[in-house]
């Protein structure tokens, strides 16, 4: 849940669990749980293309466009993730390729593949909390942010929501001291996370602007970040989602080099 | 050279018509045809520099030129098409000339098996701008002036087959004709010629006497890897020449040659601690002179590299590598040199890369160094690229040559030392 990822890609996958839920969870750590799994573990796969439009403070608008792929790994555990780069034409053709693992302490494996030098190039980043492809969106937004990460407080109930505390357990490793997630109470998508800075003051949000049910999941198919400090703010577009493409086991350097059609067209 | 030999080009031309009839002659139905779903991208550059340091064999311009690359890209329902080249108007040598950088089918017939033949670009290995099991052909020529990194991969014209399972992962590469890398000829760049005991230029033009005889002078080269707990282990072998001159003849009139070349290596990438470690070495058997007593072939050597990379900063990141040259028979080696200065049995390599993005990581910032303790030389390559929108960039680097004597690797270029600009336009 609190991971973009939810927000993003793996709307796919969320059953409508909540369908008369009459009476609100009061377990903080229920709701997380709940939100996080059914965001994250839902279906065994997920496709989407995005349209990434990232908008400086002075209105200067830069474009990314790229398939991403996701299959799961174990329910609960490790997932795979495919980007192929479509715009802008500098970039046309790479592909990204992550193996996250969700253990503690375990840092994800990621490969970049640049086809004009026919190089597979692996990403010794560990930071999450940096840009993803320039965006305003973070790496950890798209790829997840572990639950155990951060201590979780229900603030408040209201008819439509649950709204979380989320407080990081090793604050001198992000840059924020907490946000918090609003989480709809029937389909538990989060709408809208808001992150604050050391001085308690809001910095950075990111809503759900568009949610569709494909395949029978609520999907966010618009989703935007903006980031107050700097004024800039990227909007992400998800196109033809589908989910249980029943997609083979890609996630290797072959189909880095060389993705297989039907993945990504 | 051989890249501007129209024979050739038509020949690839051709070749590809052909399959190009081939494809087309399978469309049953109407639109699209093969003809119309042709994607075409590429970028327009101007790229200029000039030497830091006054050379007597050389121009003053180390660089001017400007690039249209177009790479046009197809497919059916059983292959890709790719056929990518450069018309390149460069105003060092005063002449037009086109390079053509890939044109190829790739296929993927089975569940196991891919298949890419013609002209392409190859890399294997796990070593940052150091490489021992690639053998394919460098252009190092392009390194050293400032064209992009791009351009340090000269194309080969291959087939390359891999078969993929769970034991092992296999690629074959075939290249009927050789391939050398397109090395330091003293065209533009300066070097230290050995046989006028001097540094040389245009003065001195290296001639070679190339193996270049279809199927008979060829190369073959193979890669098993695998991957076990995102830890790629592999094993490399290759059946060639030395790739840039490693002898030269007999006579009043030498010409570097390329003597056969076999190479065994290995190599292991993976997590270490916080970043990504690496370790690669190969035995480069110069199958020609296998004692290593003849002084006009090159003797063999082990090469061995590690490294190991890491983010240490936001959009921050260094590697370092290690890497060592080891000639086998130093003793032989020193015993039937004719003349001038011999090498240090070991030559020891250190690179630093740092790398920083800035403004959204549109600003890139990075520098890779070279620096050789034994040969007591070094390369510095800075360079700073900045994306002023998402389809125009410009760049400003350097490639700076240090060296105490004339005839180390590096140390020979020292007159080359240059900056460069450049600006390009994707579309």
């Amino acid at each position: 849940m609190k991971s973009l990822w939810s927000l993003l890609v793996m709307p796919v996958l969320l059953p409508v669990v909540a369908v008369a839920q009459a009476e609100p969870l009061t377990d903080v750590e229920v709701i997380v749980n709940k939100a996080n799994l059914v965001a994250y573990y839902q279906g065994d796969d997920g496709k989407a293309t995005v349209n990434m439009t990232i908008t400086d403070s002075k209105g200067q608008e830069r474009n990314r466009e790229f398939t991403i792929l996701r299959k799961d790994v174990a329910e609960g555990g490790d997932q795979n993730y495919f980007v192929y780069f479509l715009k802008p034409a500098d970039v046309r053709k790479m592909g990204f390729m992550v193996h996250k693992h969700t253990g503690e302490g375990k840092d994800d494996d990621r490969w970049l593949y640049l086809p004009s030098l026919d190089l597979v190039r692996r990403i010794a980043a560990s930071d999450k909390r940096t840009s993803f492809v320039g965006s305003d969106f973070l790496y950890e937004d798209v790829s997840g942010r572990a639950l155990h990460e951060d201590a979780h407080e229900l603030v408040q109930t209201t008819d439509t929501s649950y709204v979380i505390k989320n407080v990081p357990r090793k604050p001198e490793a992000v840059e924020f001291s907490y946000y918090t997630v609003t989480i709809d109470r029937k389909t538990f998508v989060p709408m809208k996370m808001e992150y604050y800075d050391t001085n308690g003051r809001l910095y950075r949000t990111i809503e759900s602007t568009e949610v569709k049910e494909i395949q029978g999941f609520p999907t966010v198919t618009k989703s935007v970040v903006k980031n107050l400090n700097t004024g800039s703010t990227t909007v992400m577009e998800f196109s033809g989602v589908q989910y249980n493409t029943k997609v083979g086991d890609i996630f290797t350097e072959r189909y880095l080099r060389r993705p297989p059609r039907e993945a990504i067209r | 050279m051989t890249y501007k030999t129209p024979a050739r080009f038509l020949a690839l031309l051709a070749f590809f018509c052909g399959m190009a009839a081939i494809g087309y002659g399978q469309e049953e139905e109407k639109p699209p045809s093969w003809w119309d779903t042709w994607e075409l991208n590429g970028f327009y550059e101007l790229r200029g520099g000039y030497r830091t340091r006054n050379d007597p064999f050389e121009k003053d311009m180390s660089i001017m030129e400007t690039r249209l690359q177009l790479d046009a890209t197809n497919y059916t329902d059983w292959a890709d098409f790719k056929v990518k080249g450069d018309i390149l108007g460069d105003l060092v040598l005063e002449e037009a000339e086109f390079d053509l950088r890939e044109a190829n089918i790739f296929t993927r017939p089975t569940d196991y098996m891919d298949l890419k033949i013609g002209r392409q670009i190859l890399t294997w290995g796990t070593g940052d701008l150091i490489f021992i099991n690639d053998l394919f052909p460098k252009d190092y020529q392009s390194f050293f002036i400032g064209r992009d990194t791009e351009y340090l991969k000269a194309p080969s014209d291959a087939g390359k087959v891999s078969f993929f399972n769970e034991l092992a992962n296999v690629d074959f590469v075939y290249t009927p004709q050789f391939d050398p890398d397109r090395f330091v000829t003293g065209e533009r760049l300066s070097y230290w010629n050995g046989n006028m005991q001097s540094l040389a230029g245009r003065n001195a033009i290296v001639r070679t006497d190339k193996p270049d005889r279809w199927f008979r002078d060829d190369e073959f080269a193979v890669r098993v890897y695998k991957n076990i707990d995102n830890y790629e282990y592999a094993l490399y072998g290759y059946w060639g020449y030395w790739k840039s001159p490693g002898g030269q003849t007999a006579g009043p009139v030498p010409q570097a040659t390329f003597p056969d070349l076999n190479v065994y290596g290995a190599s292991v990438r993976g997590n270490v601690g916080k970043g990504i470690g690496n370790i690669e070495f190969g035995y480069y058997e110069s199958a020609d002179d296998q004692s290593g007593t003849n002084p006009l072939v090159n003797n063999s050597e082990l090469r061995f590299l590690v490294g190991y990379s890491q983010e240490i900063g936001r959009d921050f990141t260094a590697g370092v590598q290690y890497y060592v040259e080891h000639m086998i028979n130093y003793g032989n080696y020193l015993e039937s040199l004719p003349s001038g200065p011999a090498r240090d049995r070991d030559r020891s390599l250190l690179t630093l890369r740092l790398t920083k993005l800035f403004l959204n990581q549109t600003l890139t910032c990075s520098v890779f160094t070279f620096w050789s303790p034994t040969d007591k030389d070094a390369y510095i390559r800075p360079n700073i690229n900045y994306k002023v929108t998402d389809d125009m960039a410009v760049e400003l680097g350097a490639n700076i040559f240090f060296g105490d004597y004339p005839n180390t690797t590096f140390g020979q270029l020292e007159n080359n030392s240059n900056i460069y600009t450049a600006i390009r336009y994707t579309f």
